[in-house]
């Protein structure tokens, strides 16, 4: 038996797409505009602080410009902030500047490897929700902290794969496993997925959806990238739906200890 | 642990020589231990990288493809933009290299707030946001509460604002902070004791340890940027370098919410003639800035108008991640603001100018260095552009400091 195929539901809206794509890193807003396109995804995350929030539509703070706003879900996000305070500060002047109540808390107090503070981010999703955003948090993969943030209302929990832009995979699966199984809000696999493959997996595993930004925007051509994770996302659902086969250590499988029952 | 309570425990001299001294094996080393993902090089592994036989054609060119890929990897094809705002070029220190040197019969002048403010539209109008405001260092020309009036000034049109003065204390750094600023630069311009001490005659700066800790006093006065740099052309390099990484690996470990970004200013001419100790040539830069990507993977390293158009833009794929354009070193240079205020000092103080002085000067306050590069800043971005990069003029936000 599988699972009957299903949109992915976050916060009362459907989406067709199970790739969100970032903004960061790309050589041109033209280059960005056009993997957004090939990937197929419906929502797209923009660090407010790249954005123009003074709604004088400054042409050197342009890059909301090239998000259609007809086209995506805008989930601006607060990259930057290192605490709570930061974090809905930045939050309320987003939403008026862009109109969007959707938001991706992020607050990384280290910029090194920009892993997310968990307790400035309970605090801030908190006080958010109450104020009416639909916040998807981002997070170390940590279970609990997923299903204290569930509790305050948040719309999905985004844990990491590996650190941002790190590219290295899923290196947080034993508890990505977890939170998955526990989740009553999708789970977006969000960080560190570095090839097409690192995303089909998350899928596989269970998880919802991915969020991925260097890998296409940093890759040779980011246009034809876009398009094989959309491929990967779209694989790994499917896989996912319909059940992989167990893993088996050995080809043939014996029964050194029931064989002789079958003896006569 | 302060950074100056730890310099002399180091082993800076011997790391120095075990760089003279490096093989091609320990060279490539360093090389593949950068090359495994998620490793961090040891200083030791550094000092293999700056060596001299790191700058050899095959390590060279290896050092400079693994810059780049990991530039790209962490901070994408954009190139981020600052612009220099000189307020000030008094001062009180004796500095054998600077062109500010208190005792060089310059002219000078302090910018008013009002003066200030223009200044910084001219270079917001050309689409900065990201500005450093630098001064010498003049307790009383630029005293503390100036430096707060100057950043509350800007405060509304600028989301990022950062300081490049004379160290203080952290109780007079906290209402800068609070005014508006987040960036914090120090150069230390030489991590020599001996050099250190020749160089600087006389002044505060002379006491090397105040200026070593100065950035850690920003840190806990709430900066969340600090930049680092020394001085080139003073002691040799590849002994800066390493005191260099080893000051940038403690802001690292000490000063962790804190954005880190280093610089290779080499030395330029300017006012009081000074030549330059020693001598860094490209091949050396090229190869200081790779290692320093290698070693730092997700520190800015920044790159100012000190170096000519060709060079500037052969380092742009190397490591380079902030970059100023359009530069002036002189309070005034960008609109001629302070013209009427011009003078000279003596000891530190002022008195009226001689008119021919005045003539001979084309009535410019005068500049710290001559900068090389003279391009426009739209021209750098189109360069940027042509090469593939995205100029990010705006990459914070207000909201996101001290309320």
């Amino acid at each position: 038996m599988t699972d009957k195929p299903q949109k992915l539901r976050i916060a009362n809206r459907d989406f067709n797409s199970r790739l969100i794509m970032g903004t960061g890193k790309f050589a041109s807003g033209e280059i960005m505009a056009a993997a957004l396109e090939a990937s197929g995804a419906e929502m797209v995350t923009v660090a407010l602080r790249r954005a123009d929030l003074s709604g004088q539509r400054d042409k050197f703070a342009n890059i909301l410009t090239f998000v259609d706003a007809k086209k995506y879900l805008l989930l601006p996000n607060t990259s930057g902030a290192r605490n709570a305070e930061e974090a809905c500060r930045l939050a309320r002047l987003g939403r008026e500047a862009t109109g969007s109540t959707w938001l991706k808390l992020e607050i990384h107090p280290d910029p090194r490897y920009l892993l997310p503070d968990p307790i400035e981010t309970l605090k801030a999703a908190e006080i958010l929700v109450k104020e009416g955003f639909t916040v998807l948090p981002y997070i170390n993969a940590d279970p609990v902290l997923a299903k204290r943030l569930e509790d305050a209302g948040c719309a999905t929990v985004m844990p990491l794969g590996s650190p941002i832009g790190s590219a290295r995979g899923i290196e947080t699966r034993a508890n990505i496993e977890i939170i998955i199984e526990q989740a009553t809000v999708p789970v977006v696999v969000d960080a560190g997925l570095g090839a097409p493959s690192h995303a089909a997996e998350a899928l596989e595993m269970g998880a919802d959806a991915v969020l991925v930004n260097t890998a296409i925007a940093v890759a040779a051509d980011p246009v034809r990238m876009a398009a094989a994770f959309q491929a990967a996302v779209e694989a790994g659902r499917a896989a996912y739906e319909v059940g992989l086969a167990p893993k088996r250590k050995e080809a043939d499988a014996t029964s050194p200890l029931t064989g002789f029952l079958n003896e006569s | 642990m302060s950074f100056s309570s730890e310099f002399d425990s180091l082993a800076l001299a011997e790391l120095s020589t075990f760089s003279q001294n490096a093989t091609a094996a320990d060279v490539e080393t360093a090389l593949a231990r950068s090359q495994t993902n998620g490793k961090r090089l040891s200083l030791a592994n550094f000092a293999a990288l700056i060596s001299p036989a790191a700058a050899e054609p095959p390590y060279l060119e290896a050092l400079a493809r693994q810059s780049h890929e990991l530039t790209e990897k962490y901070f994408g094809r954009v190139m981020r933009f600052f612009a220099p705002l000189y307020v000030s070029n008094e001062c009180i220190n004796i500095c054998k290299y600077c062109g500010f040197s208190r005792d060089n019969p310059i002219l000078r002048v302090t910018l008013s707030l009002e003066q200030v403010a223009t200044e910084a539209r001219y270079l917001h109008e050309q689409g900065f946001r990201h500005i450093l405001l630098v001064a010498g260092e003049h307790p009383h020309f630029v005293s503390d509460n100036y430096l707060r009036d100057c950043v509350a000034r800007l405060r509304g049109d600028w989301p990022s604002i950062s300081l490049e003065v004379g160290p203080l204390e952290t109780e007079q750094y906290v209402p800068i902070v609070q005014a508006g600023a987040e960036g914090l630069v120090v150069y230390q311009e030489t991590y020599d004791r001996g050099v250190y001490d020749a160089m600087h005659v006389s002044g505060p700066k002379k006491d090397m340890d105040w200026r070593l800790d100065t950035l850690e006093r920003g840190y806990a006065a709430g900066f969340k940027r600090l930049g680092i740099g020394a001085l080139l052309g003073l002691a040799p390099w590849r002994n800066e370098a390493i005191a260099l990484a080893a000051h940038a690996a403690h802001l690292l470990r000490k000063c962790w919410k804190a954005q880190l970004t280093i610089s290779a200013p080499r030395l330029r001419p300017a006012a009081g003639e000074f030549e330059p100790l020693v001598n860094m040539n490209d091949r050396e830069l090229v190869q200081f800035i790779c290692a320093l990507r290698l070693a730092f993977p997700e520190v800015g390293l920044v790159l100012s108008t000190r170096e000519s158009p060709k060079l500037r833009d052969n380092l742009i794929p190397l490591g380079i991640t902030l970059m100023s354009a359009g530069s002036h070193t002189e309070p005034g240079g960008y609109t001629g603001q302070g013209k009427g205020e011009l003078h000279v000092t003596k000891g530190g103080r002022m008195v009226k100018p001689s008119a021919p002085m005045i003539e001979s000067e084309g009535e410019h306050a005068t500049v710290q260095f001559e900068i090389a590069d003279n391009r426009s800043p739209a021209e750098v971005a189109a360069r940027l552009e042509q090469m593939g990069y995205e100029t990010v003029w705006k990459d914070w936000e207000s909201a996101l400091n001290e309320a």
